[in-house]
């Protein structure tokens, strides 16, 4: 697959040469060959969205043979994923989830990436280097302590672990919001004070109306995050099935709801369907996001 | 600033304050969510303990750690996806953001269509990749198409993680976008430059991109690497759902269908904690992830030492 990805590249770079006489025949002929490397990139980035898509559609009997078409289009496959599983509960569940834990989130990491950025404070760069370490620590190093003060609270089964925790500020996105809120020149906040705003004012009148499209980013960010997580709620919440998430949900889907990859099918895609059509709709922010993220000096 | 010229070093020291305060719930959150449990993990690593009862037990865990046949079985495949799959998705995300950076109509789209998947939730992600590589599924249809005898993927011990690797390539669309917006950032007029000076695609690729994005290459590295240490869902899902069974506590199922193939350290980790309730093991177990991980953490923070001296005001 790595060599199979990366020779369409090369040859997209040696292609023009045997034409390089004519510079006009080099250009038309560089323009094909990486027009048609991004086409079958493009083909090779949704073939399996496509697939996943024809088998949902599938009648059970055609899912067990090799064939990639539908005999017959069997949409009430979309109707027996909710009739058979728990579909809406768990789509509640991680409504839950994840919009909580984006409020909370935005509640609390807000103040403390301000704080970093513009107080100054004697410790300030360590405060930051705490951030980058929690935020890059795999999940699962604290895990056993942090389950047990939740089963001592009586919490374990249910979500609140993890949307709780959301109250104490995320790393990531205290991270990024900081990230963005250094770029801010000093001037804005220092005229609000002068004007006499207190911080509080300030972040609220100066600083967050600039710093909106940091904020949306990490606010989707979070959402995604909760809305895809499966560690988590698999910690938690594995043994009550009344609290799953989809993608606890959609995890058991074929072991439980006995094996028909086209019911399966129809499931995952029901479970990319919402995430999809965000996406298409808030682009523009998660690719401003992104960027943010990959620290440019 | 220039305003407050009447006792500058107060207000300094008030911010002090004030800077505590305001980040207070990150300090309750970094003291019970990070500095407690880390502390905790090396006092449990001690003992034996089942959630019910505790019991020291010496140094028994990390002895039984070194005669743990799954422990290295999952050390191993955790290093493979550090050696493979890390460097597959950071050249495959740098190969097409550079792609993107050389297209003249479509990019808009293009762009679109690179990024989509990255965002699929990874297990709907992993579970379609089970089934598009399933023995008589399109890709291998695809294979045979070809001439070329096609493996059993998540079925077979030697290509279930290069099953993996495929499905994290599918995903590079966050490496993708970091790469094309570094790209995007090398000055145009160096490359008109080099190619005055008859320098080719390749040689400028190596004297000009290079060096320019080697800052955002390493990042994408070092992080790939960070979240291949803790590499779980898709490990956990592909196996599960090629086996046909589902997980829950006390489940005697082994993790790493087929054959210990793709259970990972934290795959191995979240076993042992939380399905076999040997606590104290798991900790054992956490504090090696946690070792390994801060060195790679090191490294990210030397890189932010020289981007927060450039970049602070």
């Amino acid at each position: 697959m790595t060599s199979l990805a990366t020779r369409p590249a090369e040859a997209a770079s040696r292609a023009p040469r045997p034409a390089a006489r004519d510079p006009r025949v080099r250009v038309i002929l560089y323009w094909i060959a990486t027009h048609a490397l991004a086409v079958a990139l493009s083909l090779m980035f949704v073939g399996p969205l496509v697939f996943v898509a024809l088998t949902a559609v599938m009648s059970t009997d055609q899912t067990l043979t090799a064939d990639l078409w539908p005999d017959t289009w069997n949409w009430g496959n979309f109707a027996e994923v909710f009739a058979r599983s728990r579909l809406l509960a768990w789509l509640g569940n991680t409504f839950l989830y994840a919009g909580l834990g984006t409020a909370f989130m935005l509640l609390s990491s807000i103040p403390v990436a301000y704080a970093m950025a513009r107080f100054r404070f004697r410790g300030r760069r360590l405060a930051f280097f705490a951030v980058i370490t929690m935020m890059m620590l795999p999940p699962q190093v604290v895990a056993v302590p942090v389950y047990l003060i939740w089963a001592r609270l009586d919490l374990t089964d249910t979500l609140w672990p993890l949307i709780l925790p959301m109250l104490l500020g995320d790393a990531f996105s205290i991270f990024l919001l900081r990230q963005f809120l250094v770029t801010i020149p000093r001037e804005y906040t220092e005229a609000a004070r002068v004007d006499g705003c207190s911080d509080f004012w300030t972040l609220v009148k100066v600083i967050l109306p600039m710093a909106r499209p940091a904020i949306a980013a990490v606010a989707l960010f979070q959402f995604f995050y909760c809305w895809n997580d499966y560690y988590g709620p698999l910690l938690y919440t594995q043994t009550n099935e009344a609290n799953w998430t989809l993608s606890l949900g959609l995890a058991s889907f074929r072991a439980l709801h006995s094996v028909q990859w086209n019911l399966t099918m129809a499931a995952a895609l029901l479970v990319m369907a919402p995430v999809i059509i965000v996406f298409f709709f808030a682009q523009r922010v998660f690719i401003e996001g992104v960027t943010l993220t990959g620290v440019k000096g | 600033m220039s305003i407050v010229h009447t006792a500058p070093p107060r207000w300094r020291r008030g911010e002090g304050l004030k800077a505590l305060l305001w980040m207070s719930p990150w300090l309750v959150g970094f003291s019970v969510f990070f500095a407690y449990p880390l502390a905790a993990t090396v006092y449990f690593s001690f003992y034996r303990y089942d959630l019910f009862t505790l019991e020291f037990v010496g140094l028994d865990n990390y002895r039984y750690f070194l005669v743990d046949d799954r422990v290295w079985a999952s050390i191993k495949n955790t290093l493979w996806l550090v050696v493979f799959m890390v460097p597959a998705q950071v050249l495959f995300g740098l190969g097409v953001a550079w792609l993107l950076t050389r297209l003249k109509a479509g990019v808009g789209f293009f762009r679109t269509v690179f990024y989509l998947p990255s965002l699929i939730p990874v297990v709907a992600g992993t579970v379609s990749f089970v089934f598009l590589l399933n023995p008589s599924g399109p890709l291998n249809q695809f294979i045979e198409l070809l001439g070329i005898p096609a493996p059993d993927w998540f079925g077979d011990k030697d290509w279930s993680k290069p099953g993996l690797t495929m499905l994290a390539m599918w995903g590079i669309g966050n490496t993708m976008m970091i790469f094309l917006a570094a790209l995007l950032d090398v000055p145009r007029h160096l490359y008109e430059a080099a190619a005055i000076d008859g320098a080719g695609a390749w040689r400028q690729f190596r004297s000009i991109t290079l060096p320019t994005i080697s800052p955002v290459l390493m990042f994408s590295t070092v992080t790939g690497v960070i979240y291949a240490l803790q590499y779980f869902t898709q490990a956990m899902i592909a196996s599960r759902v090629a086996a046909g069974v589902t997980d829950s506590p006390g489940s005697s199922f082994v993790p790493g269908y087929p054959e210990l193939s793709t259970l990972t350290l934290a795959e191995w980790l979240f076993h042992v904690g939380f399905r076999d309730f040997s606590m104290g093991y798991a900790c054992v177990l956490a504090l090696l992830l946690f070792a390994v991980s801060t060195i790679f953490t090191l490294i990210l923070l030397r890189r932010f030492r020289a981007f927060d001296e450039g970049g602070d005001r």
